[in-house]
């Protein structure tokens, strides 16, 4: 039985997409058999992120219409057979999602894999409702900034409160996934801290994943950061992250990244 | 000798108790009034179990052979008929119930047994959990207490005084219903706005000083009054 898992924020450009193309990358790695749903009807990314937007022929919308069936608009990623998307649709409007077309999918996904990805859109609308809705886990991805970790705040209410888990009396599992982390920026002070985040949000932490040009590299080529190139921090901190979800214990590593010639210089601000 | 003992005389000891019973006043037609009776007996068979009746008969003017059939026809439904009131003693015999006179009115006790099943209501609300951004909380009967911190952007309303074992960074408003004496405590102020009773303080009018510190908020007359805890 699958483990369905949203990968949410509230926030829009926070890195949701690049944080599901990354972990289901790294479980499908680990030899899980992975499906990534791309919830975001309108402004579909992930098939961009995951290097299969010349691939998409039939969508989610199609599927929860009864258009095509759910195996026709899988589609099998080129570099890890136990790695699937389904795209969202580019033309149709959110509200085609309909919640009894959305768990029917989830149903039958859950007996074919071992997890299923759902990347939420930004908002707190149908698509990223839907999208939380059948979930059993979650990882709320925050930037250290204030804003990202109010909307994290507020779409964490929700998990607790609007899922389907939440109105049976259970739990969903969440996880704070930190990115876009600077550790220049944060040793300088001009960050929100670590402590400040998980000490607000009061939820256990996945990871932290430095600020990298990497990720930028590798969503230009379509592939997942944890693909494009394992040994870089942002995919280190990824698969680390990865090991989490699957119950490993691992040492959290704050990254620090290497200090500039002028912060050695001007290395610590005076009161 | 006489061994024949004198038996002591039983004291009879009359004591006076009331009780309640439910009074039928039939109508004419009785026939219709009957049928009325059948309504609330399908509706509810049980209704009368155990509840004996009293009928009045002031509002019907019978003869003694109307008022032996009626008393038939009501207890052919299984209800008792414990007396009569405003009825002739010569229609009686010695077969009927008697009559009774003296009654007062007094509310159906059926309705206090109602009221007594309905839960005592709430006068506190405890939540441990966050109350996370974007959430309510409105509780106008009393107390609330949050055992955990209330997120930037959530509310918590109160009738009474407010209670927060951690941040407060959202909004909590206290006795909405007009008490002035309710007031706000947290562990850390970092409240957006704090209202007792319609006076409010918005962050921005927060004492600097107090900021991320135990906190107590209470009205004097119309200023808000934030001290430090400790």
């Amino acid at each position: 039985m699958a483990k369905v898992l949203v990968v949410t924020s509230g926030k829009g450009g926070v890195g949701k997409t690049t944080s599901t193309a990354a972990i289901g990358a790294a479980l499908a790695q680990a030899g899980q058999r992975v499906v990534v749903i791309d919830f975001d009807v309108g402004l579909r990314n992930l098939d961009l992120v995951m290097g299969a937007e010349r691939r998409v022929v039939f969508d989610l919308i199609n599927v929860v219409q009864g258009i095509a069936k759910l195996p026709q608009a899988l589609i099998r990623d080129k570099r890890l057979d136990n790695l699937w998307l389904l795209p969202a649709s580019q033309t149709k409007d959110k509200d085609a999602l309909t919640e009894e077309g959305v768990g029917r999918i989830i149903k039958e996904l859950r007996t074919n894999c071992d997890w299923i990805l759902c990347d939420s859109p930004a908002g707190i609308e149908r698509g990223a409702m839907l999208a939380m809705r059948h979930a059993d886990e979650a990882i709320i991805v925050t930037n250290p900034e204030v804003s990202s970790v109010r909307d994290s705040d507020r779409i964490i209410g929700m998990l607790d409160s609007k899922t389907a888990r939440a109105e049976k009396g259970e739990r969903v599992e969440k996880h704070v996934l930190i990115t876009r982390y600077d550790a220049a920026r944060a040793a300088r002070g001009e960050m929100i801290t670590i402590e400040d985040i998980l000490e607000i949000l009061a939820t256990p932490l996945l990871g932290i994943i430095p600020e990298s040009q990497d990720v930028l590299r590798a969503s230009n080529v379509g592939s997942p950061v944890t693909l494009n190139n394992p040994a870089s921090a942002p995919a280190r901190a990824y698969l680390d992250a990865t090991k989490r979800l699957l119950g490993e214990t691992v040492p959290m590593l704050v990254p620090s990244g290497r200090k500039g010639l002028m912060n050695l210089l001007l290395g610590r601000r005076a009161a | 000798m006489d061994s024949s003992v004198e038996p002591t005389r039983q004291l009879i000891r009359l004591r006076g108790r009331s009780y309640v019973a439910f009074v039928f006043t039939p109508v004419v037609p009785i026939v219709g009034w009957l049928e009325e009776i059948d309504a609330t007996l399908a509706r509810s068979p049980d209704f009368f179990v155990g509840k004996p009746v009293v009928l009045d008969l002031s509002a019907v003017d019978l003869s003694q052979s109307a008022v032996v059939h009626l008393v038939k026809s009501i207890e052919q439904r299984n209800i008792r008929v414990l007396g009569f009131e405003g009825v002739d003693a010569a229609h009686l015999d010695a077969s009927m119930p008697p009559l009774l006179t003296g009654g007062r009115h007094c509310a159906p006790q059926l309705a206090v047994a109602e009221k007594r099943e309905t839960k005592p209501q709430l006068t506190s609300l405890l939540l441990d959990s966050p109350v996370r951004s974007g959430q309510s909380v409105i509780f106008t009967e009393g107390d609330v207490t949050v055992l955990g911190s209330v997120g930037s952007g959530a509310e918590i309303v109160a009738g009474g005084s407010i209670h927060v074992y951690g941040t407060l960074r959202g909004r909590a408003m206290a006795g909405v219903n007009g008490n002035s004496s309710a007031r706000i405590y947290c562990q850390s102020i970092e409240a957006e706005l704090i209202a007792i009773d319609g006076y409010y303080q918005t962050a921005e009018e927060l004492d600097a000083d107090l900021r991320s510190r135990p906190a107590q908020a209470r009205l004097d007359g119309k200023i808000m009054r934030i001290t430090p805890l400790n």
